[in-house]
């Protein structure tokens, strides 16, 4: 092996949007690495060396040094490797392209994860498909370009890759209608156009399998009630 | 031409006191202007920030910056002349990304809340996630002296405000944190022996006057 050999490994599960921000930025910047499944029921002794505090995916490894958090991760990634950035180089760009994607996580995220968790709770699903909806409406009058990151993808698109493809998913699972091209225009088309660029296309998992993964997931909270 | 910063804060907040900090360290000349948070919030502030209306919010050349760890990045690399706050190895940076970013996941402010407003098994609870938290960032900072490690770092300044408020933790969640966690409070002694720590950070006392006084609001007993 060569003494400057890069090894970049990345830990993960297919299911994840996490983990898809990863791969998606790793692609982007044309880097090799190794992606290893990782079973989330079971973790593996690898994931629990790598990433004690927390024990999920992503960990990115690089040169056995791991990295945890997905946007953590993507800024490593785009200081580390500096072709087709992710980030923008004015500062004060940079400090919005992290306000939003914290937004995303924090607002958008969390809220719809937890309408697909509340199913057995009318009014706690209400209260999260209510502010979910008023999450993106915000994030919808934020967007001005054909990307968040103007004319080609960035950060923010990147971290808002939950939306575009798991939020659809959690409607169909749900059969909850909240992120509808009528009260979303601009984020709508945004999707398609994100969904359809070159690397993300190649990057987002297989849709019936992830389909099935949380639909079955869905079902058994169902059961469990 | 001339900088112009202002600083929306609220005395008592370790979110505010993390962007003092970071003005201090870089020498920076700033107004701050105070948000009494007990009354109405101001026009400048629901302009500056309309998505989250809360403060700490930073302004530079009439351009906001709303949420403190990143309003403390933004400083770092605006004025990148000196008191670097992150490292420039990018392996580093991200280490220290984390572990700011471990601070805030962990709802320090809220988990401490339970200590102040909760009775019984909530508060106990609260003081068992509370003393793990100390103590998982016990581990983190190891022998350094800071977590940045010979001078003070992004996560030293992301985490030593929330010392500002032990006295109220204390007292009413009825413990010592520094029984309990010997190698944390002697970091946050070394820290506020530093200037523009100490000068950006509130008396302990005049914090749990607050407290009381928010608990005399909540009607706590």
């Amino acid at each position: 092996m060569a003494a400057n050999q890069e090894e970049v490994k990345l830990l993960g599960s297919v299911n994840s949007p996490f983990v898809c921000r990863v791969q998606i930025a790793l692609k982007l910047k044309g880097i090799e690495y190794k992606f290893v499944e990782e079973n989330l029921a079971i973790k593996s002794d690898e994931l629990l060396k790598y990433n004690p505090v927390y024990k999920k995916v992503p960990v990115l490894v690089h040169n056995d040094k791991p990295i945890s958090e997905s946007l953590v991760i993507l800024e490593y990634i785009d200081e580390t490797w500096k072709q087709n950035p992710i980030l923008p180089s004015d500062p004060y760009q940079r400090t919005l392209a992290r306000f939003w994607s914290k937004f995303i996580d924090d607002k958008i995220v969390a809220a719809s994860v937890k309408v697909i968790h509340t199913v057995n709770d009318v009014k706690e699903r209400a209260k999260n498909v209510e502010e979910s909806i008023e999450a993106l409406r915000i994030l919808e009058n934020e967007l001005k370009d054909k990307f968040f990151g103007g004319e080609e993808i960035g950060f923010v698109d990147i971290a808002a890759v939950f939306i575009a493809f798991w939020i659809p998913l959690i409607q169909d699972i749900t059969g909850l209608q909240f992120f509808t091209a009528e009260k979303f225009p601009k984020l709508h088309k945004w999707s398609q156009e994100f969904l359809n660029h070159p690397i993300v296309k190649e990057n987002i998992p297989p849709r019936d399998t992830l389909f099935a993964y949380f639909k079955a997931h869905y079902d058994s909270l169902i059961a469990s009630k | 031409m001339a900088d112009e910063v202002i600083l929306l804060d609220f005395w008592p907040s370790p979110f505010g006191m993390r962007i003092r900090i970071a003005l201090a360290e870089k020498g920076i000349k700033y107004e701050y202007k105070e948000e009494d948070l007990l009354s109405n919030k101001s026009p400048l502030l629901l302009e500056m920030n309309p998505v989250h209306k809360k403060v700490p919010v930073l302004i530079h050349n009439g351009k906001p910056i709303a949420e403190s760890l990143i309003a403390v990045q933004y400083i770092d690399e605006v004025w990148n002349d000196k008191s670097p706050l992150l490292p420039s190895d990018p392996y580093q940076r991200s280490q220290a990304r984390f572990w700011a970013d471990f601070v805030d996941k962990k709802k320090i402010y809220e988990v401490a809340k339970n200590l102040w407003t909760k009775k019984g098994e909530e508060q106990e609870a609260a003081k068992k996630e509370f003393i793990e938290i100390i103590k998982l960032l016990e581990q983190e900072l190891g022998d350094k002296t800071y977590f940045g490690g010979d001078k003070l770092g992004f996560v030293d300044v992301a985490l030593i405000p929330f010392y500002t408020w032990f006295k109220g933790y204390e007292i009413f969640g009825n413990f010592n944190v520094e029984k309990e966690c010997p190698k944390f409070i002697a970091w946050a002694k070394r820290c506020i022996k530093i200037e523009s720590v100490s000068k950006s950070l509130p008396d302990q006392d005049k914090v749990y006057d607050f407290v009381v006084q928010i608990r005399k609001k909540m009607g706590i007993e």
